[in-house]
């Protein structure tokens, strides 16, 4: 079973229809999961109330083997703060996510991806294929080792995709991605 | 390198598509979640749904649009159209819409889009602006382009993106119906003035329009007609832009 996490605000069915989880935000449910997806809409600060709660069984899990897939804000979370607002992330990855500069902000539409190590997740994945983005911040992994893929905007690479072991991190949405989207849910799926 | 985006846009009266020209004379074209299906299958990028529907039931509404919408596709869309509630706007997201885009709410009082952005993140709040040349600016229009309030739609454009605004979408009232092409002048003066993206909208009647809006600055160009009967499908339309070297998602 998958636990999709609920952080309040965003509508989780298409997660939920692509990989047939459950959409909670109790412990319980997060704890019997065999893999986790932490997805986001929303601001940094406005979803720390909800993800409070959670952060022991998400760290728990992942440190224990469980896949765990982080989805747009849900990437951003996956790393220790954001200049968007105040809260700490769940500090899985050393780092932080920062807004663009320099570039037309947010970055929201369809881009491709730039492979730049073998990965587990982007099983599939074309070169060239198209992904929805909508964000104004992206990550900056302190460990480079990673970075699974990259996305340029405007000339400005940015890392769109991480993954070590069993973590996974896209900055775009799969959900929302046609059939490329849906190539990534089920690769995490397949784990 | 982000894609030019094509979106189609619905006009919702009731539960079902209807298009306005000039925003008057609307013809029934069909079932919502139908044709937005249909649309991704032919490869479109977004859709925006515009609810006209007045109704005291307006947050369930929107709600119930947004979900039925969400749960049968898998590319983005947005919804709007006479929201005035913050209350209406998590009800939109809840239901599954990616986006949502406020017009009159945010003139008549511009601290609501810090308040929205502030609970969505800029990035899904869209402001829509409509606008007509009066010889001496573009003026923006509110409650669906019929009451004019002396301000400039460039200004205005500015003042949303700093509010915290994460997208334009900007009708031109002039060109919407005409099918003669987007408003250029207007599109390249506000894709100027702001840095967040600017969908053009108003007055896509064939393929060359949408590469005169991209080359005028536009991010998006979203078009409902020319679609909606078939006259040209999304496909041909990236065909073309492809051949004219626009990067777009084919």
């Amino acid at each position: 079973m998958i636990a999709i996490i609920d952080l309040g605000i965003g509508n989780l069915s298409n997660v939920k229809k692509a990989v047939n989880g459950i959409i909670t935000d109790r412990v319980k449910d997060i704890e019997k999961a065999d893999k986790i997806i932490l997805p986001g809409v929303g601001a940094f600060s406005a979803v720390m109330e909800k993800l409070n709660p959670l952060r022991s069984v998400i760290i728990d899990s992942i440190n224990r083997g469980k896949p765990f897939l982080g989805i747009c804000l849900g990437l951003q979370l996956m790393f220790e703060s954001s200049e968007e607002g105040k809260g700490k992330g769940l500090g899985i990855f050393k780092g932080e996510a920062v807004k663009f500069k320099n570039v037309r902000v947010p970055h929201i539409g369809w881009n491709s991806i730039i492979k730049v190590k073998e990965s587990k997740i982007l099983k599939g994945v074309k070169r060239g294929e198209y992904f929805y983005f909508v964000h104004s911040y992206f990550v900056k992994p302190e460990d480079r080792e990673i970075v699974a893929a990259e996305t340029e905007h405007q000339g400005f690479r940015f890392v769109s995709v991480v993954e070590k072991n069993n973590v996974f991190g896209v900055q775009f949405h799969p959900e929302k991605s046609g059939e490329a989207g849906k190539r990534i849910l089920e690769n995490f799926k397949a784990l | 390198m982000l894609a030019k985006r094509i979106i189609a846009a619905l006009d919702i009266k009731n539960g079902r598509v209807v298009k306005g020209t000039k925003f008057k004379n609307i013809r029934d074209a069909g079932d919502p979640v139908e044709l937005a299906v249909r649309y991704e299958k032919e490869g479109i990028d977004e859709i925006v749904f515009l609810d006209i529907t007045a109704s005291f039931e307006k947050r369930k509404i929107l709600f119930n649009l947004a979900k039925n919408v969400s749960s049968n596709l898998s590319i983005p869309f947005t919804v709007g159209g006479g929201i005035r509630k913050l209350d209406e706007i998590v009800q939109i997201i809840k239901g599954g819409a990616d986006k949502v885009f406020i017009n009159t709410k945010a003139v008549e009082e511009p601290e609501f889009i810090k308040e929205a952005s502030n609970v969505l993140g800029s990035a899904n709040l869209v402001i829509a602006i409509d606008a007509k040349w009066n010889g001496k600016f573009f003026e923006v229009y509110v409650k669906g382009g019929r009451v004019a309030t002396d301000i400039d739609a460039v200004e205005w454009a500015k003042q949303v993106e700093e509010l915290g605004a994460g997208e334009i979408l900007l009708t031109s009232m002039d060109t919407d119906g005409t099918k003669n092409g987007f408003d250029r002048v207007l599109t390249r003066a506000v894709s100027a003035a702001v840095d967040i993206p600017v969908i053009a909208s108003g007055g896509a009647g064939k393929p060359v329009h949408f590469l005169e809006a991209f080359n005028a600055g536009a991010d998006a160009a979203l078009a409902a007609s020319i679609f909606h009967y078939g006259e040209f499908t999304v496909k041909s339309v990236k065909e073309y832009l492809q051949k004219k070297g626009v990067n777009v998602r084919l």
